[in-house]
């Protein structure tokens, strides 16, 4: 080996110093090794830009999460539950209002952090401020791009249950020890809505205001008809039917059933999750299809 | 790296010379794959081709895009697609990119169809869109580290290298500034710092300089012939004749998907114009109508809306010989001959409408 006079000590001083890194010449890795980790990891680096750009709003996410829950529990499980409770607990299966209420707006709470997390920034990433190209220049393709944006938002809707519950219990409104489970039922609920919106965001070209629509036609009438505030059988048959395709609602039945052990028909249980899971699953199909379709593969 | 680019800078007469070495250089220390392999060996003799595309064609429906077009790109070399928009230009960089499918013919890169091999293609390219894609929620230095995750690269690699193009791209004192703060210019120059982050050999770049103002352009121009000089292929779409003249080694100048010409911009110059050329303006009623009166002067005559244009080897004798026929135009310049020339011969039209 030569010593290297810039680097190495004075002849005779025994051992050579040790070279620092800064005065090594970077060197990228070479384009195959780009690309076979790309292959492999992509979807991860992806979901490392989308936290990245969720750490800027932190705060907010985090006030979000605690925030909303507390307002909502306060007014519901507080306020409305003295009337309430006052009246009548049986139509409750013999919980108070605030452990039959609050499952529903844990799962609620998920759903709408998904209709906002599968809509807007879908939309910035194609058309406004089209953030999605950057990564498909790089060894990225747009399937990792998506299940990149899936990810990151999974563990924001994940995070996010988990402080609702942390609320909720310390509301002392999650008795069975099984309660921890419907942070996962959240989260999985929250995909099961949002998978499909994410698709449809996906397939929009023209920004035409659809996505208020969405707040106001279909998130709104979820959150109210899903037996989020009265169980789903005191509605009229008529309006039944929403709470049957809602995932707010098989999220919520689910959700009654880890925090409070609401008795339910184990067939409607297994429904619930087969529900969940199958709207969760073919929304990703589609979401596949739309970016690839729109991306080029 | 920045040793090397340092002191081809201050050798710029060496720039063949000093491609040639850099490349082995980096060979020798990414032990690149095969494909890069046999591409060295033969690049001291004469350069491999990295693109080379074959009777390449796009469609949308009834609209051909990118017409049967065939070119190669050896490495090193600066070439561009010279072409008013709507030429195909662009749809030509994202099939290289692998993220636009061509209809039909081939397509190489590095020895790989993009088609088939997306993101190998991928990783070794930078690539500047012609609309910037920043993240605009994330700092300035953010954005390159973040981009060159995607490479896998690490962060003990991406830190100091995100520092090092911040210097390159004059952003340093950027650094911790939102992408929102920059103006046009410096986040073009951040989109090409962005490109580098994996230190591509070749760099695809789609209109660099449309948008910006003159002096941005400049010093736009002036990174990009620094990363000429130290051997990064360029392809380059422009419609501007000044940017392509100021870049490319060699052009193809498209119109409507098809290669009208090809060859360095003096020889196109030299084939499709005459060494000078007089411009006149009489008044945009009277251009037309004293053309006929110009017959003669020059080697040719093109008459436009707002100017007439003779093409002769000396403007100057051409502008006494309109003077000695007793015609006074409202101004005259004489200038050399520029590719908007050879563009509006091969089309008849202005590249900038």
């Amino acid at each position: 080996m030569t010593r290297d006079p810039l680097t190495s000590g004075p002849p005779g001083d025994g051992a050579a110093k040790p070279i620092t890194t800064a005065e090594q010449p970077l060197r990228a890795h070479p384009p195959a090794v780009s690309a076979a980790r790309a292959r492999r990891w992509g979807s991860f680096f992806y979901a490392e830009q989308v936290l990245r750009v969720m750490r800027n709003y932190g705060w907010s996410v985090v006030l979000y999460s605690v925030g909303q829950p507390v307002a909502y529990l306060f007014a519901m499980g507080v306020g409305l539950a003295s009337l309430v409770d006052a009246n009548s607990e049986s139509v409750f299966g013999g919980v108070s209002y605030l452990e039959f209420v609050a499952p529903a707006l844990l799962v609620s709470a998920a759903v709408m952090t998904a209709s906002g997390e599968f809509s807007y920034p879908i939309m910035d990433g194609f058309k406004w401020r089209r953030v999605f190209y950057g990564p498909h220049a790089s060894p990225l393709v747009p399937q990792q791009i998506a299940s990149g944006h899936i990810m990151a938002s999974t563990l924001r809707f994940l995070l996010q249950s988990v402080v609702y519950l942390a609320v909720v219990a310390m509301f002392g409104a999650s008795p069975s020890p099984w309660g921890w489970v419907s942070a996962v039922v959240a989260t999985v609920a929250a995909l099961s809505f949002g998978l499909p919106l994410m698709a449809y965001a996906a397939s929009i070209t023209q920004d035409k205001g659809q996505f208020a629509l969405v707040q106001r036609f279909i998130v709104m009438p979820l959150f109210l008809f899903s037996g989020t505030f009265f169980p789903l059988d005191t509605l009229p048959w008529a309006v039944r039917w929403i709470g049957w395709i809602s995932p707010v609602w098989h999220g919520t039945e689910l959700g009654r059933v880890f925090t409070y052990g609401m008795d339910e028909n184990p067939l409607l249980t297994i429904t619930h999750v087969v529900y969940l899971l199958a709207t969760a699953t073919a929304g990703w199909l589609l979401v596949r299809h739309q970016f690839v379709k729109r991306m080029g593969s | 790296m920045r040793g090397l680019l340092q002191k081809y800078l201050q050798e710029p007469f060496h720039i063949f010379v000093g491609a040639t070495s850099l490349l082995r250089v980096h060979n020798e220390a990414t032990g690149s794959a095969t494909h890069s392999e046999s591409w060295q060996t033969s690049f001291d003799m004469n350069p491999p081709t990295v693109i080379s595309a074959r009777n390449l064609t796009k469609t949308y429906g009834e609209l051909t895009a990118v017409d049967n077009i065939s070119f190669d790109v050896p490495a090193g070399e600066s070439f561009g697609l010279l072409g008013p928009n709507g030429a195909g230009k662009s749809t030509t960089m994202k099939m290289i990119g692998g993220v636009s499918q061509r209809t039909s013919g081939t397509l190489n890169i590095m020895g790989l169809d993009p088609e088939s091999h997306g993101p190998e293609v991928r990783a070794h390219l930078g690539v500047v869109p012609q609309q910037d894609n920043l993240d605009e929620e994330l700092k300035v230095r953010e954005n390159l580290i973040v981009y060159g995750r995607y490479f896998g690269l690490p962060l003990s690699y991406l830190r100091p290298k995100a520092d090092e193009l911040l210097e390159f791209a004059q952003l340093t004192d950027k650094a911790n500034s939102k992408v929102d703060a920059l103006s046009g210019g410096m986040k073009r120059r951040l989109t090409i710092a962005r490109s580098l982050i994996n230190e591509p050999r070749i760099l695809l770049l789609d209109e660099p300089t449309t948008g910006l103002d003159p002096q941005a352009r400049h010093i736009l121009w002036d990174r990009l012939f620094r990363l000429k000089e130290n051997g990064v292929t360029l392809i380059l779409t422009t419609h501007y004749m000044d940017e392509a003249e100021q870049l490319c080694d060699r052009l193809i100048v498209v119109d409507k998907g098809k290669i009208m010409a090809e060859g360095s911009p003096a020889s196109l110059i030299r084939e499709h114009s005459s060494r000078e050329v007089l411009e006149l303006r009489f008044g945009s009623e009277r251009n037309s109508l004293i053309g006929v009166e110009l017959q003669g002067i020059g080697e040719r005559l093109e008459t436009l809306p707002d100017r007439v244009l003779i093409y002769a080897h000396d403007g100057e004798a051409a502008l006494e010989q309109v003077s000695a026929r007793g015609l006074r135009p409202m101004t005259s310049l004489v200038r050399r001959s520029s590719l908007e020339d050879v563009f509006l011969r091969l089309t008849g039209r202005s590249l900038v409408d």
